[in-house]
């Protein structure tokens, strides 16, 4: 059991992204309104991003921009700077993640010109008659 | 300051006259922010992408503040269309330039032909080229995603 | 529905959690992440780009292709939202189809 909270303590990051994710996707399957449901898919967009962030963190480490100079004359450790990669591919997801969420936006005002509604249950009625 | 809220006062269109005088005093330093964050990616926290969303969010505080017609006279959807345009060709043809110039697409050090600075300080350069095609592209796409957005598709007055 | 949906939610968190028993603890700078090629941009990219900015040399220069193509993937988002919204005023009474 002490060896359970111990591992649980140690990881507790992982919780917070997971709980923040399932957060997102109760809103994607349990919603009957489609902006919710947008909305929880930007949740959960944000708690893979956190996640992918937090694996490039070192205990102790600086931002990555160095001192030119120096890096130049003496080199720099690798221990002592945070791993740059997981911020590149997070800035390019953000951008998706706002060029997704501005489409979603579009067909949805498309559909709302449509049916009148943006309630899952009545635009499958309007569609079934 | 009085010529300010003369003008203001006389267009009778969105928020209150506080909301209209701060935002238009506010909106030049918002934009030079914004180009600083652009061009100083190199040395500071920033790039195109972020520099690119603060350029095209004072465009949206604008649209906010007066009304869409009033933002769409200073970038308007013609224009915004050829700055989506122009940005996404400075980086594809960037790329482009350097396969021409006998290296692979995107090795900025090919460029060393046309201009010699070095290979490496061309690298630098390339960097900074591609980054003010992102942030044009950027700048003008998140204006025409809120003019069309918030106009439901019909660029006049919006929210 | 509503318990199906917060059933089926509950169900992949736990699935997540234990497959978070694999991973490794927050901060190891020894974690398979910062270990096999970040080294590398962290110790070279300076002397290859003179960028001091780890992130804007790597995004520019050793993945530009990633950043040529989100390029072009907010260009399609904007063109992608004026045909499908963008509409004549003049015809505001018959675009309802």
């Amino acid at each position: 059991m002490e060896q359970f909270t111990a591992s649980i303590i140690a990881k507790y990051n992982y919780w917070i992204y997971v709980t923040l994710m399932m957060i997102g996707f109760y809103a994607m399957i349990g919603k009957r309104n489609l902006v919710k449901k947008l909305i929880g898919m930007n949740i959960f967009q944000t708690a893979i991003i956190l996640m992918f962030v937090s694996s490039g963190v070192k205990i102790g480490a600086k931002i990555p921009i160095l001192d030119k100079h120096k890096a130049l004359e003496h080199g720099i450790g690798v221990a002592g700077v945070v791993n740059p990669l997981p911020h590149v591919l997070m800035l390019t997801a953000i951008v998706v993640s706002v060029s997704v969420t501005g489409v979603a936006l579009a067909i949805l005002l498309r559909i709302y010109r449509k049916y009148g509604t943006l309630d899952e249950d009545e635009i499958l009625e309007k569609l079934g008659k | 300051m009085k010529l300010l809220q003369e003008q203001t006062q006389k267009l009778k269109i969105g928020e209150s006259l506080i909301i209209q005088t701060a935002s238009r005093l506010l909106i030049p330093f918002i934009q030079l922010f914004g180009l600083y964050v652009i061009v100083h990616g190199h040395y500071s926290p920033g790039g195109g992408f972020q520099g690119g969303v603060i350029l095209g969010a004072s465009f949206v505080l604008l649209a906010l503040a007066f009304d869409q017609k009033f933002s769409m006279q200073y970038m308007s959807e013609k224009t915004s269309g050829l700055l989506a345009n122009t940005g996404a060709l400075i980086f594809v043809g960037t790329g482009t330039l350097c396969a021409i110039f006998g290296g692979l697409f995107l090795h900025y050090s090919a460029l060393d032909v046309l201009i010699p600075l070095g290979p490496i300080e061309w690298r630098s350069f390339g960097i900074f080229i591609v980054e003010v095609g992102v942030g044009l592209a950027v700048m003008s796409n998140m204006a025409i995603l809120f003019w069309v957005l918030g106009s439901n598709g019909e660029m006049d007055e919006g929210l | 529905m509503k318990a199906l949906a917060l059933f089926t939610t509950l169900v992949t968190g736990a699935v997540l959690l234990y497959g978070t028993m694999d991973f490794p603890a927050f901060g190891d700078p020894q974690s398979p992440a910062s270990t096999h090629i970040s080294a590398y941009f962290i110790e070279e990219a300076v002397h290859e780009t003179h960028v001091p900015n780890l992130v804007t040399a790597v995004l520019g220069d050793y993945r530009g292709y990633d950043t040529m193509f989100e390029t072009v993937v907010i260009y399609c988002a904007g063109l992608a939202v004026i045909s499908v919204l963008r509409r004549k005023k003049s015809d505001k009474e018959d675009s309802r189809s």
